[in-house]
């Protein structure tokens, strides 16, 4: 897969990453390399596999549903750059 | 969200007349799909040990995993998983014993992860439905696509400051089922019958509280219009509609939108919109490029989540008893009607009340009390049955005391309005004030005598117009401050004044 600029500005756009131009076109390259790279995998045949989810054969851990965690309002906002009672003040985002 | 590219499926419902807009090029047909997202009831959240309950203080009910510390990883919340099969099981579904969480990726300052971990193409909960009871007697049966497991996101509040939004991360990660129904819904009144029935079966089965103004449940709506038998038209989905009368009205005024765009010649655009309550209208919410591209991967700090078949029997087996399931028995075994079935099921806790009042008694009596004197006290204290003053034993114990002739039923709703001011039980307040009905006949054939004896002129009359009873009724009740027995006071009313029978 050949990845073009209009692709990497849309990924720099939904990932909310400024590119220049140059950075733009040297990412062209370079993202194409490891899609390319990664292509290979299609050289197996994988039909009928089940995918790897895990490394190691186990279940998911689960937690019991019980109230151990939270409390601590002052160090969640922390180190928010902006806060008033507690809360994350953020530039104003209206809909 | 469902997953973009699902097929679309054959369409087998036929239109109903009742439920056609008549318009300009002809009739329309309404056809609604609906996102409902209800908070799962847990303890604690999807993948943290934070508190899920609501109104707490600001950021007070955070985990680190919930503000995306750096390094954080999700566990997931036992409970939430069973609660979302138990829903799955109500909704007559399929149980994938194998699902996959995803994660959601955008952003927006309420979201700290900068994605949402839900579930994409291998929900926990697949193809169900839902049976709707119509207004004429019929039913409708509505299809679930899928029920998937999903984290809320914090809430924003853009009120508080003139520069500043305030973030408060205490939903964020509150565990989420999201219901999305197949385009089977026709009309707004079926959309509310819908989510009505949605969470009568939510709230029966103890999975959701189904607190609309809390926010527990709340839901897409997604409105297309076309000519009856035409294919699905274009849609556009209006977000985050909060209560079950809102979902109708926005239902009503994005078709009526539609149709008129359609018949001037337009368009209809595929977008998300905003329904505003105080005009009753939609309007486009601001559409940012490529805001549906969500990206969903499959998220790699979680397995999958698998379970056993014995689980899922296990949960099978505990299921409370469903809304339908309870109407047909109330049907059944009470002998109630089907409406009167169907109002008391559509809330637990009304029909919980009800079996309590009649167990042992007659069920018409419960039905007519608990859907009468008591639903029309709650309407003016505008309180919910949970904040009865009145316990459904006590109504009950007042049952038994009109039953037994004790208490006349004007007396018995004389006693209900001082139960309700105060709580206590029937007997209690009967005792006190001395209300206990007068079935003496001896007493009451003394009270008679005396009035016959002082009105002459009521007497002729009345052997005139036999109708004119009432007048002697009246005096004898005024006599005996209402305590005196109707039946009694009738019967021997016409023994003295020789009417015969009534």
């Amino acid at each position: 897969m050949h990845v073009d600029n209009d692709t990497v500005r849309k990924i720099a756009r939904l990932a909310r990453v400024r590119v220049t131009d140059d950075e733009a076109s040297a990412l062209q390259g370079e993202l194409t390399n490891i899609l390319q790279w990664v292509e290979q995998l299609d050289e197996v045949n994988t039909d009928g596999v089940e995918p790897m989810t895990s490394v190691v054969a186990m279940d998911t851990p689960e937690r019991v549903d019980e109230v151990n965690d939270g409390g601590m309002a002052d160090t969640i906002v922390a180190n928010a750059p902006v806060r008033e009672d507690h809360y994350f003040a953020v530039p104003k985002v209206v809909e | 969200m469902s997953p973009e590219g699902a097929p679309q499926m054959q369409d087998t419902i036929a239109a109903r007349p009742e439920n056609l807009i008549s318009g300009a090029t002809g009739d329309w047909e309404v056809v609604v799909g609906l996102e409902v997202h209800a908070q799962v009831a847990s303890c604690s959240k999807l993948f943290s040990g934070a508190a899920t309950e609501f109104g707490a203080a600001p950021n007070s009910q955070v985990s680190l995993v919930d503000a995306a510390m750096p390094g954080m990883l999700p566990v997931v919340n036992h409970e939430c998983i069973a609660q979302a099969v138990r829903t799955g099981l109500g909704l007559k579904a399929q149980i994938n014993r194998t699902s996959v969480f995803a994660r959601k990726n955008y952003f927006y300052p309420d979201l700290p992860q900068g994605y949402q971990i839900s579930q994409f193409d291998q929900p926990i909960v697949g193809e169900g439905e839902v049976i709707l009871d119509l207004a004429d007697g019929g039913t409708a049966t509505i299809g679930i696509e899928r029920l998937h497991l999903e984290q809320d996101a914090g809430k924003s509040l853009h009120d508080q400051h003139p520069d500043y939004s305030f973030v408060d991360l205490n939903r964020s990660g509150v565990a989420l089922m999201e219901i999305v129904s197949k385009p089977d819904i026709r009309s707004a009144e079926q959309a509310r019958a819908y989510v009505t029935k949605l969470r009568a079966i939510l709230r029966a089965i103890g999975t959701c509280d189904g607190n609309m103004d809390e926010g527990s449940m709340r839901a897409d709506v997604n409105v297309s219009v076309r000519h009856p038998g035409a294919p699905y038209g274009t849609r556009c989905e209006i977000k985050n509609v909060n209560s079950i009368r809102f979902i109708g009205e926005a239902i009503r005024a994005e078709a009526q939108r539609q149709i008129d765009v359609l018949e001037d010649g337009g368009t209809i655009q595929q977008q998300t919109r905003l329904f505003d309550p105080d005009t009753g209208e939609t309007r486009a919410m601001r559409s940012k490029e490529e805001a549906h591209d969500y990206r969903y991967f499959p998220c790699p700090d979680l397995l999958p989540i698998t379970f056993s078949q014995a689980f899922v029997d296990e949960l099978a087996a505990a299921l409370p008893e469903l809304p339908d399931d309870r109407k047909a028995r109330l049907i059944s075994e009470c002998k109630l009607s089907r409406y009167d079935a169907e109002v008391l099921v559509a809330d637990k806790e009304t029909a919980d009340y009800f079996e309590v009042v009649a167990k042992g008694r007659d069920p018409k009596l419960a039905v007519n009390w608990v859907m009468g004197e008591l639903s029309a006290a709650f309407n003016r204290m505008d309180i919910g049955i949970a904040d009865s003053p009145v316990s459904a034993e006590h109504l009950g114990e007042l049952i038994d005391l009109v039953s037994d002739g004790t208490l006349s039923n004007r007396l018995a709703k004389d006693v209900f309005e001082v139960m309700l001011k105060d709580g206590r039980s029937p007997a209690a307040i009967v005792e006190e004030q001395g209300l206990k009905q007068v079935s003496d006949s001896g007493a009451i054939e003394s009270i008679i005598d005396d009035i016959i004896a002082g009105n002459p002129k009521q007497v002729a009359q009345v052997k005139a117009k036999p109708k004119a009873i009432g007048w002697f009724v009246g005096q004898v009740m005024q006599k005996t401050g209402g305590k005196a027995n109707p039946a009694v006071v009738n019967e021997i009313l016409a023994k003295k004044l020789d009417l015969g029978e009534g």
